[in-house]
C-alpha cells in the first residue's frame, strides 16, 4: 500500500522539486536577506551582516512605508475586490440574459486585455492615460479639457487599468460559476414571487459563493504583485504617490542597492497576502458548516 | 433534485495560493539570477561589460574598434562585447548584479566615477597600480584625472575615458529676439530671471529658462540643475573635511526658492513636463531645435545629440546655440559654477585573466580610441596628449568654452550614502515646483531626511 502511494507520487516528484528549487528557495532567501544589511554596493555587499531586525524598525519609522502599505490595500481592494470582481460579476450576470452574438462579442472585448502581455497592456494604458493619450484626445472631441491623469490621479489611472486588465478573469470564473446554477431554484423562488433583485441576492450569490471566494483569493494575490503596470505607467510618482509595495521594495533593493531593506519590504509584501489568503480561507469554511 | 454547485476550487486553492505567493517573490529573485549568456567555455574570452543607448553610441563604436585592434594583435583571444541597453541608473543596477557572480562577472566593465569608491569596498574592482606602472602611457593623463580612480586605501582601481562640466545652453535667436545681446553671460541669478522674464514678454509662447526638477530627471536634477544653484551659494551638500553632510543652510533654502520663482512665473516648463523622465529627450530633440526654449543647464556633452551622427541631428547647432558659465547667487566668487561627473574603465576583481584584460582596457583608451570617444560623446579628454590634437579642438565650436570651466568645477562626494541624500535633494525639488511644500518647509524635510540617513554626528549645522 506504501509502495503504491509512493508511485502514485512519483510523477509529480520533478514538478515538486523544480517549485522548491526555483520557488521556495528565493522566497526563503528573500526573508533570510531580510534581516541582514545585503546591499549592491560598498562594504556590505563583500560581506554582509546579520542586523536582526533593523531593517522592520526602519520600516515603521519611516514614512514611505506605511503610505505605500495603506495604499496597497487602497489599490487592492479598488481594483480587485470592488473593480474586476464586481464588474466581472455584473458582466457575466448580463451575459447570461444578453442575445448570444451580444455576448460574445462582449466577452472577446473583456477577454482581449486579458490575453495581452503584461507590459502591452501597460504601455497600451499609458498611451491610453497620458496628457496627449486617448482619453484626453476623447475629452476635447468633445470640446472639454482633461487633466494630465497619470500626473494629477495616479491612483484613479493605475485602478482602472488594473479593472480594465483583470476583470475578464473574473467574469469568466463566474460564467462558469453561473451556468452551474441550477434553473429550477430560480423558477421556484419566481414562482413564490421574488423580484429580479431578491432572487440574486437569496438564491444566487449563495449558490455560487465558494466561487465567489475562489475568485477574490486569486484576484487578491494577483494584485498585490502587480508591479509592470505601475513601473510602465508612472514609475510610482508624482512623489511616491503611486509607490505600492512591489514597487517600492524594487526601489529600495535596485535603485538604492539596499536589498535587505527591499527584501523586508517583500516579505511584509508576503505576509499581507497571507492576511487577505486567511480571510477568504475562513470565508469558505464558514459557508461548509 | 439538487445539483452540486460548489466546483474543484476548494481543493487546489490553497496550491494556487502559496504559488502565488511565491510568484510574488519570484519578481525579486529572477532579477538577481537573468545572466543572459552561459560561462566562456573557452579560457581566453574577455567579457566586456558597458552601456548602450538609443542616444549614446559612442562608446560602441570605440568598443568595436578596439575588439578588432585586439583580437588582431593576440590571437587566439576572444573579445565578448556585452553591451547592456540601459539609462544609467538602470545600468548600474544591472553590473552591480552581474559582479554577485564569479561567473556573470565581466573582465573589463564601464564604471561611473561616483561608484568607484563604493565598487571598490564592495571588492568588484582590481587595484591596478602595479599595472599602471607598467603602461606608458599613464603619463599623459593629468593629474586630476588620475585621481578619478582612486579609492579610499590610496589605490587606482579605474581609468577615466573623459570628464565634462555643466553650463547654461542657449538659443541666441530666442534671446535675440527677447532684446538680450549674444554672447550672454549672466553674472547673477537676478539676471538669469531678468532674462527670462524679457523672453516670456516678447513671445509668451516660449518657455525662457527651465532648469530639472523632481525625482523623474533623477541626477540630472541634481547635477544638472541644483548643485549649479547650490554650489554657487556659500553653502555646499557636504563637507569634505569634515566628512559631513550640511543642512539647515540659507543656500538651500535660496536654491530651492529660486526653482520655485522659475517654476511659479512659468519661466519654466510646467511641473506635469518636468517630472516625465523624458523631458530632457524633448530639450534636445524639440525645443531648442525648434526654437521654443531659451536656455536651459546641461553639460558639455550636449553637441553629442546634436551633431552628425547624434540622437537628434541639427544641422544649425553650431550657430544656434551659445554657452555661458552658470553664476553665482550673487557674483560672488570665483563667479560661476559647474559640476563634474566623467566615466572611467575598470578591470573586474573576479577575471580570471587580469593581465589581459587590462590589456585590454589599455588598447581601448589609446590616444586614438580616447580621441574617438570625447570628439563622439562631446567629452572633455582627461588624456594631454588628446587635449592637445587639433581633431579634438576642431570637434565642436563650444570645446574651448566647457573645457574652461573645469576651474570651477565641483564633484559630488562619492560615499556610499550619497545615492539616497541625492534622491532626498530630487523630493525637496519636486515638492516645491508642484506647490506641495514652501522652500522653507522642504528644506526642513531634506534636513530631517539627511539625520535619519546618516545620523546625528554625520550632520552639520551651516
Amino acid at each position: 500500500m506504501r509502495i503504491r502511494r509512493f508511485l502514485r507520487l512519483l510523477p509529480v516528484f520533478p514538478a515538486v522539486l523544480l517549485l522548491l528549487v526555483f520557488l521556495l528557495a528565493p522566497v526563503a532567501w528573500s526573508f533570510y536577506a531580510s534581516f541582514t544589511d545585503a546591499a549592491l554596493s560598498g562594504k556590505a555587499a563583500r560581506d554582509p551582516q546579520w542586523v536582526g531586525a533593523d531593517n522592520y524598525v526602519r520600516m515603521f519609522s519611516d514614512d514611505d512605508f506605511p503610505f505605500s502599505a495603506w495604499l496597497t490595500v487602497v489599490f487592492v481592494v479598488a481594483s480587485a475586490v470592488l473593480g474586476q470582481n464586481v464588474l466581472g460579476l455584473l458582466i457575466a450576470l448580463l451575459m447570461t440574459r444578453s442575445r448570444k452574438a451580444v455576448a460574445a462579442w462582449v466577452g472577446t472585448a473583456v477577454v482581449a486585455a486579458w490575453v495581452l502581455p503584461e507590459i502591452v497592456a501597460a504601455f497600451a494604458a499609458y498611451a491610453y492615460f497620458n496628457w496627449d493619450g486617448t482619453l484626453n484626445q476623447v475629452v476635447g472631441a468633445l470640446g472639454g479639457e482633461g487633466p494630465d491623469w497619470l500626473y494629477s490621479f495616479p491612483v484613479v489611472a493605475i485602478v482602472l487599468a488594473n479593472t480594465w486588465r483583470g476583470t475578464a478573469f473574473s467574469m469568466l470564473v463566474y460564467r462558469a460559476a453561473l451556468a452551474d446554477v441550477p434553473r429550477d431554484v430560480a423558477e421556484a423562488a419566481l414562482m413564490d414571487g421574488a423580484r429580479g433583485w431578491q432572487r440574486l441576492a437569496f438564491i444566487t450569490l449563495p449558490l455560487i459563493r465558494s466561487s465567489i471566494a475562489t475568485n477574490l483569493m486569486l484576484i487578491t494575490l494577483q494584485t498585490l504583485a502587480v508591479f509592470t503596470l505601475i513601473w510602465v505607467m508612472t514609475a510610482g510618482g508624482p512623489a511616491n504617490a503611486s509607490t505600492t509595495l512591489p514597487v517600492l521594495a524594487y526601489q529600495e533593493a535596485f535603485k538604492f542597492g539596499d536589498i535587505g531593506y527591499g527584501t523586508a519590504v517583500a516579505s511584509v509584501l508576503i505576509l499581507l497576502g497571507m492576511v487577505f489568503g486567511a480571510v477568504y480561507v475562513r470565508l469558505l469554511r464558514e459557508q461548509k458548516t | 433534485m439538487r445539483r452540486p454547485v460548489i466546483k474543484a476550487p476548494l481543493k487546489y486553492a490553497p496550491v494556487k495560493f502559496a504559488a502565488a505567493l511565491v510568484s510574488v517573490a519570484a519578481v525579486f529573485a529572477a532579477a538577481t539570477s537573468c545572466s543572459p549568456t552561459p560561462e566562456a567555455t573557452v579560457s581566453k574570452t574577455l567579457k566586456i561589460v558597458y552601456q548602450k543607448s538609443d542616444s549614446f553610441t559612442a562608446l560602441d563604436m570605440v568598443m568595436q574598434d578596439a575588439k578588432k585592434e585586439f583580437e588582431a594583435s593576440n590571437s587566439g583571444v576572444t573579445v565578448d562585447l556585452q553591451p547592456i541597453q540601459a539609462n544609467d541608473d538602470d545600468y548600474g543596477t544591472k553590473l552591480a548584479l552581474a559582479q554577485r557572480s564569479a561567473d556573470t562577472a565581466p573582465d573589463v566593465f564601464y564604471e561611473d566615477t561616483f561608484k568607484v569608491r563604493s565598487d571598490v569596498d564592495a571588492g568588484y574592482l582590481l587595484k591596478l597600480d602595479s599595472y599602471l606602472e607598467k603602461w606608458d602611457d599613464w603619463k599623459s593623463f593629468s593629474d586630476a584625472a588620475k585621481e578619478a580612480g582612486r579609492a579610499d586605501d590610496g589605490g587606482i582601481y579605474a581609468v577615466p575615458l573623459g570628464t565634462d562640466t555643466r553650463a547654461i545652453w542657449y538659443n541666441k535667436s530666442v534671446l535675440q529676439k527677447a532684446g538680450i545681446p549674444v554672447p550672454w553671460q549672466p553674472k547673477t541669478w537676478d539676471e538669469i530671471l531678468t532674462a527670462a522674464r524679457a523672453i516670456k514678454a516678447s513671445d509668451p509662447q516660449v518657455i525662457p529658462f527651465t532648469m530639472y526638477a523632481g525625482k523623474g530627471t533623477g541626477e540630472g536634477t541634481v547635477m544638472q540643475s541644483f548643485y549649479e544653484l547650490l554650489y554657487g551659494t556659500d553653502s555646499s551638500l557636504y563637507d569634505g573635511d569634515q566628512k559631513k553632510w550640511v543642512v539647515g543652510s540659507q543656500g538651500f533654502r535660496d536654491s530651492l526658492a529660486f526653482l520655485k520663482t522659475l517654476y511659479d512665473e512659468k519661466l519654466a516648463v510646467s511641473p506635469a513636463e518636468a517630472l516625465d523622465a523624458n523631458v530632457w529627450k524633448k530639450v534636445f530633440g524639440e525645443w531648442f531645435p525648434q526654437g521654443k526654449l531659451g536656455a536651459t543647464v546641461e553639460g558639455s556633452y550636449s553637441p553629442s545629440f546634436w551633431q552628425k551622427g547624434g540622437a537628434y541631428e541639427w544641422a544649425g547647432y553650431e550657430q544656434e546655440m551659445g554657452v555661458a558659465m552658470f553664476p553665482t547667487q550673487k557674483g560672488q566668487d570665483p563667479g560661476g559654477v559647474s559640476m563634474s561627473g566623467g566615466w572611467t574603465l575598470a578591470v573586474g576583481a573576479k577575471s580570471k585573466n587580469p593581465e589581459l584584460a587590462f590589456s585590454f582596457l589599455t588598447t581601448a583608451l589609446n590616444k586614438k580610441n580616447a580621441l574617438a570617444f570625447d570628439v563622439n560623446n562631446s567629452q572633455i579628454a582627461v588624456r594631454t596628449d588628446v587635449a592637445s590634437d587639433p581633431g579634438y579642438l576642431a570637434a565642436n565650436p563650444f570645446v574651448k568654452d566647457v573645457s574652461e570651466l573645469v576651474k570651477v568645477t565641483h564633484y559630488r562626494p562619492a560615499t556610499a550614502d550619497y545615492p539616497r541624500i541625492s534622491t532626498a535633494v530630487q523630493v525637496a525639488t519636486e515638492s516645491v515646483i508642484t506647490g506641495k511644500q514652501s522652500p522653507e518647509e522642504a528644506a526642513a524635510e531634506y534636513d530631517a531626511t539627511v539625520r535619519k540617513l546618516v545620523g546625528e554626528d554625520k550632520v552639520l549645522e551651516k
